[in-house]
């Protein structure tokens, strides 16, 4: 019978260690699908994501069970994508010029005809990572939970332990610094 | 170019482009070894901090009975009386033979 995650935390908890891997098994796409949206390399993903469980490990104690292993989980995740980010700030100065060719061609057709610069298009994605890989860490922190996983403000404030005010000033102060970036790459490109 | 409109536009794509959630194999299994021994250096790092506390108490408990003995006059007395009496026990058979012949 499979035991559920309260016996399975208990049974970490009262010194069995090996109760830990099935919370491992069960959790782990998530931690990797969230550290997959700050580290673009897939050893530093798999860097966060071990050090999330490690994190996780040594921390269990503090988890009361009063929200779900899930949500403790994701908070811890955040935080460490955030260290992360701290920790590895590369490129943020670099021109625009090293563009790649589809890259270039979909800005062509968004400025020609923005209808019909696909959201789906390989270019648009590598574009916004280049982006968003400009921004300074908190900035990219609170675009990509707010914008992109389109989550609310107290969520924001209650996964990164930041507070209300402090998450909607961070998030006008990161969408004025992305249109700067988007700015800067529209004067490289055709100035 | 509209700057606003690019920027909806690429968070537009962003969002439509969710990261994958694949987990390399057997990720698991490397977690849970390195969680062993990450307890076995905990295990070596308890003894260590045990031994040091241990060899700084002894140090102190030296010292306490060095000052004891050296500011306190009888016990020096009683070290001579001991050392005497190693002395003559270590050296009784000595004595002894030498009174025989």
């Amino acid at each position: 019978m499979e035991q559920t995650e309260a016996d399975l935390i208990a049974a970490v908890l009262r010194g069995n260690a090996a109760s830990f891997e099935p919370l491992v098994q069960r959790y782990s796409p998530r931690v990797f699908a969230t550290a997959r949206r700050y580290a673009r390399r897939e050893s530093e993903v798999e860097d966060i994501a071990q050090e999330v469980w490690l994190k996780a490990f040594e921390k269990l104690k503090s988890f009361r069970g009063e929200a779900p292993f899930e949500h403790w989980l994701m908070r811890l995740t955040v935080r460490t994508c955030y260290d992360f980010l701290r920790g590895h700030q590369r490129n943020r100065e670099s021109p625009f010029s090293d563009l790649t060719e589809p890259e270039n061609d979909w800005l062509e057709r968004f400025v020609a005809q923005p209808e019909t610069a696909s959201e789906n298009a390989d270019a648009a994605k590598l574009l916004v990572e280049r982006i968003l890989e400009r921004l300074s860490p908190p900035a990219r922190l609170v675009i990509t939970l707010l914008e992109i996983e389109d989550r609310s403000v107290k969520e924001i404030a209650q996964l990164t332990g930041w507070s209300v005010p402090l998450v909607k000033v961070r998030a006008f102060r990161a969408r004025a610094d992305m249109r700067k970036i988007l700015a800067k790459m529209a004067r490289d490109k055709y100035l | 170019m509209n700057i606003a409109d690019l920027q909806k536009k690429l968070l537009a794509a962003a969002r439509a482009n969710p990261p994958g959630d694949r987990v390399p194999y057997a990720f698991e299994k490397r977690v849970m070894a390195l969680l062993v021994a990450r307890a076995a250096t905990d295990y070596l790092a308890l003894w260590v901090r045990g031994l040091w506390r241990a060899a700084v108490s002894c140090a102190v408990i030296a010292l306490l009975l060095g000052a004891w003995a050296f500011f306190n006059p009888t016990a020096s007395t009683n070290a001579d009386d001991l050392s005497q009496n190693f002395e003559n026990t270590l050296l009784a058979s000595v004595d002894q033979s030498d009174q025989a012949q």
